[in-house]
């Protein structure tokens, strides 16, 4: 029982600090997300070519680094105290646990080694309702002759427009619930494919619109095994949520920071601002839920990267659903309070465009909801608590 | 980072909790989810003894390193000893000041001789503490102690006078470790020095306070020249408030996921009720039960975070968070527990006020957030200790 970063874990999150702090400036950050891509590619060049981020949690036998999902969280947490878009958090998050966990060898030895070498970027499409569970499923697979035809729409696709690969999910015609779902993996230029990015109040991450009409697919691209399709989106959401509460983290931590430094410059009434026991004690509050979301985070991420690991704890699986609500409800709300507080004691300038905690206070808004509201997964837990689940 | 126990530690798990149930039985088994917090009055006698019964097994002073007696546990078997003993329900314990604060304090500034009066009738589970810290003017503002104390060179004694307040078990306890101001005039935390005083004798009154919850854990002591012997201070003259804050690190140590275990005895509670009355039907009820489950999750890692990689007892900023994290949970819960109960709450368990474990829990949650540090002062330290900001003025 352990849970402080190994030596090499630690150089992974200091080397990412020093590399973000000088290519995720605010202004990098501002002209990525005006830009017409929604990042800058020679940045994400960086990060796959000379650092290997995307390579990182792929197994050497693929290419890859062979480190874990730790490590993939440790990352996370940087890229979300500087806001930097980019193509990390879907391609690695969302996309990658669904391969890890699939059985399906000629689809992993496909796509895995591209991605560890930065060739390509992925992401996940599952909801064609703003919903997160499993009744959000309604892309339609038809078997027909050779395979299946797929028709609908997924909203809410994490840098969808973008991407080169696609892990989506699509049920059975007439089935319900968590029943008659299927995972594939299809490149994103599969003809009946249509993509649109759709403007965003956080303008940091890139949302898509997915439209299938008439896509056909074989088995081959098939990455659940029968009957297991749900089970695996579960547990690729849950993995997800993970590292979403890892970067949630690091947005909370980074609009303590910003504030703690204008504060500790901004004088009135003859004295620092930060002197103040008022401001103080909200500061203290912060921390506190900082600290509590790197724990949950924390923790999370060594139950998420036993359960990618083929060799890892089978006790890690059933603590993956309560891990990651836990981690994605205290870092949510913790980001976003940390966020709101932020303009609030920034006073004023708080609430302009030029300085950055309405970036912050977005990108909060954004990822609170994004993949279930802590409600929502407050509810998921309930059902657990009282022993509801099936 | 490393969720898991070796198998060798589980099995040290086994052995835990099968001397728990062996030995929380027979004349102990009422012991059993008694005596915590709130019903810390609760068959003092009995309580003793089974800290007899713990030393025999060897459970108190589990951690202190082999030089002291102790058995030198792994950070890893003490977290282990401490969930197994409150899964299995194990009594409030009534040496927890001397196991806990006495013990590692003497271990550090405490001379040779003094670690071999004071920590083998700890050990032994015969010795029992209080904490002579707080006064009336005192509280928040610790440093400004009153008590004082003087050495009379003809008799070779400390002459202490002064009250004390708040203090836990006083009635019980055979010895108390006081903060007195030894030198004449001095103000604040300069000139205060660290007294071990043995609590029977004519020069010590206590006096009970009774609490919101009717019951009487704290007490008033009165020391009008209460006498100690020279040997008995700890560290040299003005020192005390550096061992007093010290002392105060410890409390912060392993036994901490012990208390946790014991919170979520309490939820669980929580949970059968809103099972079996219907509250688990109240979306609202709902929302809470699971945030104060993932609330306890959280407490939990913190925990695990805060102890990793220490061995020393020393802790990080981050460990400032604690107090404040846990007091504030609990008071969550209390109100919950009472919530879910719903017009049920207000039953007693009987006349003229007897409590239930919940009614208990509600009013006894509304100490956490003062006592020991309150809320108020804990985000002081955050501040002005974590974040680096500006002191208040002292």
């Amino acid at each position: 029982m352990e849970l402080a970063l190994s030596d090499e874990q630690q150089m992974i999150q200091s080397s990412a600090e020093r590399f973000l702090a000088q290519v995720a400036s605010s202004a990098e950050v501002r002209a990525a997300m005006a830009s017409e891509q929604g990042y800058n590619p020679v940045t994400w060049a960086r990060i796959a070519g000379e650092l290997y981020w995307p390579a990182l949690a792929i197994p050497e036998a693929y290419g890859g680094l062979g480190l874990g999902f730790v490590e993939v969280c440790l990352l996370q947490e940087q890229l979300g105290r500087r806001l930097l878009p980019s193509a990390f958090y879907a391609t690695c998050c969302l996309a990658l646990p669904a391969l890890l966990m699939s059985r399906n060898e000629p689809l992993k030895a496909h796509w895995l080694p591209l991605i560890a070498a930065g060739e390509v970027t992925a992401s996940l499409a599952y909801a064609s309702a703003s919903r997160w569970d499993d009744t959000a499923v309604q892309v339609y697979a038809q078997s027909c002759t050779g395979g299946y035809r797929l028709n609908g729409q997924y909203l809410h696709v994490i840098d969808g427009a973008d991407c080169d690969l696609l892990i989506i999910a699509a049920r059975t015609p007439g089935s319900v619930g968590e029943a008659g779902i299927r995972l594939f993996a299809i490149s994103a230029d599969t003809p009946g494919l249509a993509r649109h990015c759709q403007p965003t109040l956080d303008q940091t991450r890139r949302i898509a619109t997915v439209t299938l009409t008439d896509v056909q697919l074989q088995d081959v691209h098939l990455l659940s095994e029968p009957g297991q399709g749900w089970p695996m989106l579960r547990d690729v959401l849950r993995i997800a949520c993970i590292g979403l509460a890892a970067e949630q983290t690091g947005g909370a931590q980074q609009s303590l920071n910003m504030t703690l430094d204008y504060i500790n410059g901004r004088e009135q009434f003859g004295r620092r601002i930060a002197s103040f026991q008022a401001i103080k004690h909200r500061c203290a509050d912060l921390m506190l839920e900082i600290e509590c979301a790197r724990s949950a985070s924390y923790y999370a991420a060594c139950i998420a990267d036993q359960c990618l690991n083929i060799d890892g704890d089978p006790a890690a699986q059933q603590q993956l659903g309560e891990a990651a609500a836990t981690a994605k409800i205290h870092a949510s709300e913790g980001f976003f309070h940390c966020a709101a507080e932020s303009i609030q004691m920034h006073g004023g300038v708080g609430f302009t465009w030029e300085y950055d905690p309405h970036l912050y206070f977005k990108r909060a808004r954004a990822s609170e909801q994004l993949l279930g509201s802590p409600a929502f997964h407050r509810e998921q837990l309930a059902k657990q608590i009282f022993g509801e689940l099936s | 980072m490393n969720i898991g126990f070796s198998a060798a530690d589980e099995q040290f798990r086994q052995q835990v909790a099968q001397w728990m149930q062996q030995h929380l039985s027979g004349d102990f088994a009422p012991l059993r989810f008694r005596g915590g917090p709130g019903d810390e009055d609760f068959a003092p006698a009995l309580r003793k003894a089974w800290e007899q019964e713990l030393a025999k097994g060897g459970w108190i002073g589990a951690g202190w390193a082999q030089e002291h007696g102790g058995r030198g546990l792994s950070i890893n078997r003490q977290v282990i000893f401490f969930e197994e003993y409150a899964r299995a329900g194990g009594p409030g314990r009534m040496g927890h000041i001397g196991e806990g604060l006495v013990g590692p304090t003497l271990a550090v500034f405490g001379t040779s001789d003094q670690q071999q009066r004071f920590l083998p009738p700890i050990l032994a589970g015969q010795d029992f503490w209080c904490q002579g810290y707080s006064e009336p003017g005192a509280g928040s503002d610790l440093s400004n102690i009153k008590t004082r104390a003087r050495l009379d060179s003809d008799s070779g004694q400390w002459l202490i006078s002064g009250q004390k307040v708040w203090t836990s078990l006083a009635h019980e306890a055979d010895w108390c470790f006081v903060l007195a101001r030894t030198e004449t005039g001095s103000v604040g935390h300069r000139g205060l020095s660290f007294l071990l005083v043995p609590m029977q004798q004519s020069g010590i009154k206590v006096q009970p306070i009774r609490q919101l919850t009717g019951s009487c854990e704290f007490n008033e002591v009165f020391f009008d020249q209460a006498t100690t012997s020279a040997d008995n201070l700890i560290g040299q003259p003005g020192d005390g408030w550096k061992i007093a804050m010290a002392l105060l690190g410890f409390e912060r140590g392993v036994s901490t996921l012990g208390q946790q275990m014991q919170f979520q005895n309490e939820l669980d509670e929580v949970v059968l009720i809103a099972k079996s009355n219907g509250a688990a039907q109240d979306p609202l009820l709902r929302q809470r039960i699971a945030q104060a489950w993932s609330g306890l999750r959280v407490l939990r890692y913190n925990s695990l975070r805060m102890l990793s990689g220490v061995q020393d007892g020393s802790l990080r900023p981050e460990a400032t968070i604690y107090k404040l994290a846990w007091s504030s949970w609990h008071v969550e819960l209390g109100k919950l527990a009472m919530d879910v109960l719903g017009p049920e709450a207000e039953l007693l368990a009987g006349g003229p006020y007897e409590l239930t474990r919940l009614q208990a829990l509600f009013l006894y949650t509304r100490a956490d957030t003062i006592y020991g540090g309150s809320s108020e002062i804990q985000r002081n330290i955050i501040a002005e200790r974590a974040l680096g900001m500006p002191r208040e003025a002292r």
